[in-house]
C-alpha cells in the first residue's frame, strides 16, 4: 500500500522532470547546444504566471498563455543576443554563454521580484476521489503526466511531419548543407528556441503547481535533474526525455523511501553512470558513427 | 586697484582658514563621538529575508540611539549572500572602511569563517542569529544574541517530554546544514534521555528541498503524531502543503528557523494552523517596547518584523550598553575596543525584545528563556491561550 504512495510520488516528480527535459532535448536535438538557461526560463515562466494571477487578477488559462508568450519572446531574445553571435564558435563557448545567461536570469529575477520566496497556488487543482488522494495522487501530478504525454505526441508529430519540422531536422544534421538547400538556419533555430521556451513556461507553471515555492533559484536544480533525465533517455530523443524523466523520478523516490534519504541523489547519479557505461547514448539515443 | 587685490587676497585667505577650521572641528567631533559599526548578512540570495530583517533591526536601533544623543553610531551593512567566501570579502571591505565592531554574520556557515578572521584581527563580533556552537568555539571575541543549536534541541525535547510525553515523533531535517543537523543531534539524544519515542527520521539536502512527499508519507506510515522540523521555514512551508495534500495532520513543531512562515507571500496561513515553535520573540507581545518596535518596523519596511529583526535590534543595544559599560570612546582602535568589550560582556545584563535579563557566559553563549508559541488564526499565541 505505502509502496504505491512512494511510486506515485516518484511518477509525479518524474513527470515534472520529463516536461522540463522535453525542452532541453528539443533544443539540443536541433540546435546541438545545451541550453543551461532552460531551467531559468522555467523560473521566469513561473513568475510571469504568478504576477498574472495575483497582481493582474487574470484567470488561470490567460495567465498560462501570457507566461508562454513572455517566455517565447524571452527565448527568442536570448537566442538572438547571446547564442546567434556564437554560431561559428566552438561548442564550449556557447556552453559557457548559456551558464552566463542562466546566472543573469537568476539575478535579474532577484532584482525584479526580490529574493523572498513566494507561495505559488496551484492552477490545476481539483479534488480527486478520496481513495486516490489517500494513495498520494494529486490532481497536479495527473495533469502533469497528461500534459507531458500530449506535448510529447504533438512535438514528435511536428518534428517528423511538418515542413518546419523537416527544416529543423535538416539543420540538426548539417547546418551548412541546409543553408545551401535554401533553409533559413537562423530563423529555424529561433523557432526551435521559441517552441522550447513556450514549453518551459508550461513546465514552470506545472512545476510550481506541484512544488509551490517560487524563488529566483526555483528552476536551477530541477533544470539540472531534467538535463540528467534527458541524457538518461538519450539526449535529442523526445520519447527518451519522457521515459528518462519518469525513471529518474521513480528511482529517486524509491531510493529515498527504501535505501536512504541522504543517499538518494547519489543513487540516482550512480544509476545514470551505469546506464551510460552500458549504453553511452542513453536509453533511446541514436548511435551516430563518425566517419573518418 | 592694488588695494582691492590685497583685500581680495586677504578675504580669500580668511575664508580658507575659516573653512578649514570648520572641517577640523567637524572631523574632531566625528572622531570623538561616532563609532563605526559594520554589519554582515545575506541581503540578497536565498537567505536574504534573514539578513535584511536583522540589518533593518540594527538600523532601527542605531537611529534610536543616535536620536538619544551621547554615543553616536555609523552603521554599514554589507551583503554576503549567505556564502562563506563572499562573507570574508564583506569582512575585508569593512576592515578597509575602519570598522570598530561587527554585528554579524547572520547565517551560520559564513559566521564560522568570518569569526576566525576577526579572532586573529581582534575585532569584536556579536552575531544576531548564527546559532551553531562552532561560531563561538575557542573565540573569546565572538558573542551570540540567539540561542545555540544544542539549546534549541534540548529545549524542544524538554518541552515535548513535559507536554506530550506519549508523542510518536518524526524528525525531518536538512543534513547538509550545520544548523539543522546540530539541533537534530541534541534533540535526539535529549529525547532518548527523556524516554520520548522517535519513530522516523527523514533527511533532505540543499538539492532536494522542493519535494518531501516521500518523507511525509513515511512519517505518516510510521504513525507519527508529532513532526519535529528543525529547519528553515521555506522547506517547512512545502512540507505543510504536501502533508495537507495527503490529509496528514500531525502537530508540527519547529524552532527559530520556522519563524517567518507566516510572511511567505501568498502562503495559505491556514496550513500553518496549530504549528508550534520555540522562539524568543513574538510580534504580538503586549509590552510597549515590542509594540513600538513592530510599529516602527512596519512604517519603515512595510512588514511585520520577524525574530531576526528583533535579534539585530537587541545586538545593537547590547553593543551600545557594553561600550558604555566599558567606557569606550570612538577614537579607540578596533583592537582596544575588542579587549574592553570582552572584559564587560560576561558582566552586563540586557533587557531586549528577545528576552528579559539576557546575560552572557565568557564563552560567548547567551542565557535567556525560550518561549513556546502556537500559530492560531495566523498569529503567534501562547499555547495556554490557544486551548481556551
Amino acid at each position: 500500500m505505502v509502496f504505491f504512495t512512494y511510486l506515485i510520488s516518484g511518477i509525479s516528480l518524474g513527470s515534472v522532470y520529463a516536461i522540463i527535459a522535453l525542452g532541453y532535448t528539443m533544443v539540443y536535438g536541433i540546435a546541438k547546444m545545451l541550453n543551461f538557461a532552460h531551467g531559468d526560463v522555467i523560473m521566469v515562466g513561473g513568475y510571469v504566471c504568478y504576477i498574472a494571477l495575483n497582481s493582474l487578477g487574470l484567470p488561470a488559462v490567460l495567465a498560462v498563455l501570457l507566461s508562454m508568450l513572455a517566455c517565447t519572446v524571452l527565448g527568442v531574445v536570448i537566442e538572438g543576443l547571446a547564442y546567434r553571435p556564437l554560431r561559428q564558435a566552438g561548442s564550449l563557448a556557447v556552453l559557457i554563454t548559456a551558464i552566463g545567461v542562466s546566472y543573469f536570469l537568476q539575478n535579474a529575477a532577484q532584482l525584479i521580484w526580490g529574493a523572498t520566496p513566494k507561495n505559488f497556488i496551484s492552477v490545476v487543482h481539483f479534488n480527486l476521489p478520496a481513495g486516490l488522494m489517500r494513495l498520494g495522487l494529486s490532481s497536479e501530478a495527473l495533469i502533469t503526466v497528461l500534459v507531458c504525454i500530449i506535448i510529447m505526441a504533438v512535438l514528435t508529430a511536428f518534428v517528423n511531419h511538418s515542413k518546419l519540422g523537416k527544416a529543423m531536422r535538416a539543420c540538426s544534421e548539417d547546418k551548412g548543407a541546409a543553408q545551401l538547400m535554401g533553409i533559413n538556419v537562423n530563423r529555424t533555430i529561433s523557432m526551435t528556441f521559441a517552441i522550447g521556451s513556450a514549453l518551459a513556461a508550461i513546465a514552470g507553471v506545472l512545476l510550481c503547481s506541484s512544488y509551490p515555492v517560487l524563488q529566483p533559484t526555483t528552476g536551477s536544480m530541477p533544470g539540472i535533474k531534467a538535463f540528467t533525465a534527458a541524457v538518461f533517455g538519450g539526449i535529442g530523443s523526445i520519447p527518451g526525455a519522457f521515459i528518462g524523466g519518469l525513471l529518474l523520478g521513480i528511482i529517486e523516490s524509491l531510493a529515498k523511501a527504501y535505501i536512504s534519504t541522504t543517499l538518494a541523489n547519489s543513487i540516482v547519479f550512480a544509476v545514470l553512470i551505469v546506464i551510460l557505461l552500458v549504453k553511452p547514448t542513453g536509453l533511446l539515443g541514436k548511435y551516430a558513427p563518425e566517419k573518418v | 586697484m592694488k588695494k582691492l587685490t590685497k583685500t581680495m587676497i586677504a578675504f580669500v585667505v580668511v575664508m580658507t582658514m575659516l573653512v578649514s577650521m570648520c572641517t577640523v572641528f567637524a572631523s574632531a567631533a566625528e572622531e570623538e563621538g561616532t563609532f563605526k559599526i559594520g554589519g554582515i548578512g545575506p541581503l540578497t540570495g536565498a537567505a536574504a529575508i534573514y539578513g535584511n530583517a536583522a540589518m533593518n533591526g540594527v538600523q532601527i536601533a542605531v537611529d534610536e540611539i543616535n536620536a538619544l544623543g551621547g554615543i553616536q553610531f555609523e552603521f554599514n551593512p554589507q551583503d554576503d549572500t549567505g556564502v562563506a567566501e563572499t562573507s570574508v570579502n564583506a569582512y575585508n571591505a569593512l576592515k578597509d572602511w575602519g570598522v570598530q565592531a561587527i554585528v554579524g554574520t547572520v547565517t551560520t556557515a559564513p559566521c564560522i569563517s568570518v569569526s576566525a578572521e576577526a579572532y586573529s584581527d581582534r575585532i569584536f563580533m556579536l552575531t544576531p542569529s548564527a546559532s551553531s556552537t562552532d561560531v563561538i568555539a575557542d573565540k573569546d571575541n565572538m558573542y551570540q544574541v540567539c540561542f545555540t543549536d544544542p539549546n534549541q534541541g534540548i529545549a524542544s525535547a524538554d518541552y515535548m517530554a513535559e507536554n506530550y510525553p506519549d508523542a510518536q515523533i518524526a524528525v525531518i531535517y536538512k543534513n547538509d546544514d550545520a544548523y539543522s543537523q546540530g539541533i537534530r543531534d541534541t534533540f535526539v539524544s535529549e529525547a532518548q534521555a527523556k524516554e520520548l519515542t522517535v519513530v522516523y527520521e527523514g533527511t533532505f539536502t540543499e538539492d532536494t528541498q522542493t519535494d518531501f512527499s516521500v518523507q511525509v508519507a513515511a512519517a505518516q506510515d510510521a504513525g507519527a503524531d508529532m513532526v519535529f522540523l528543525p529547519i528553515y521555514y521555506t522547506p517547512a512551508s512545502v512540507i505543510l502543503t504536501q502533508a495537507n495534500a495527503i490529509g496528514y495532520e500531525p502537530t508540527f513543531f519547529g524552532v527559530d528557523g520556522m519563524d517567518g512562515i507566516l510572511s511567505v507571500e501568498n502562503f495559505d496561513a491556514s496550513l500553518a494552523e496549530g504549528v508550534m515553535l520555540l522562539t524568543p520573540f513574538s510580534a504580538d507581545a503586549e509590552d510597549e517596547r515590542t509594540q513600538n518596535f513592530v510599529k516602527t518596523y512596519n512604517d519603515l519596511y512595510g512588514e511585520t518584523p520577524n525574530q531576526f529583526a528583533a535579534d539585530g535590534y537587541d545586538a545593537m543595544y547590547t553593543i551600545y550598553q557594553a561600550l558604555q559599560e566599558a567606557g569606550c570612546t570612538a577614537d579607540m582602535s578596533a583592537e582596544e575596543i575588542c579587549e574592553a568589550l570582552i572584559g564587560v560582556m560576561p558582566t552586563i545584563t540586557v533587557d531586549g525584545l528577545t528576552g528579559q535579563g539576557m546575560t552572557w557566559s565568557d564563552t560567548g553563549e547567551v542565557s535567556k528563556a525560550p518561549m513556546a508559541v502556537v500559530i492560531k488564526d495566523g498569529v503567534y499565541v501562547l499555547p495556554e491561550t490557544a486551548e481556551e
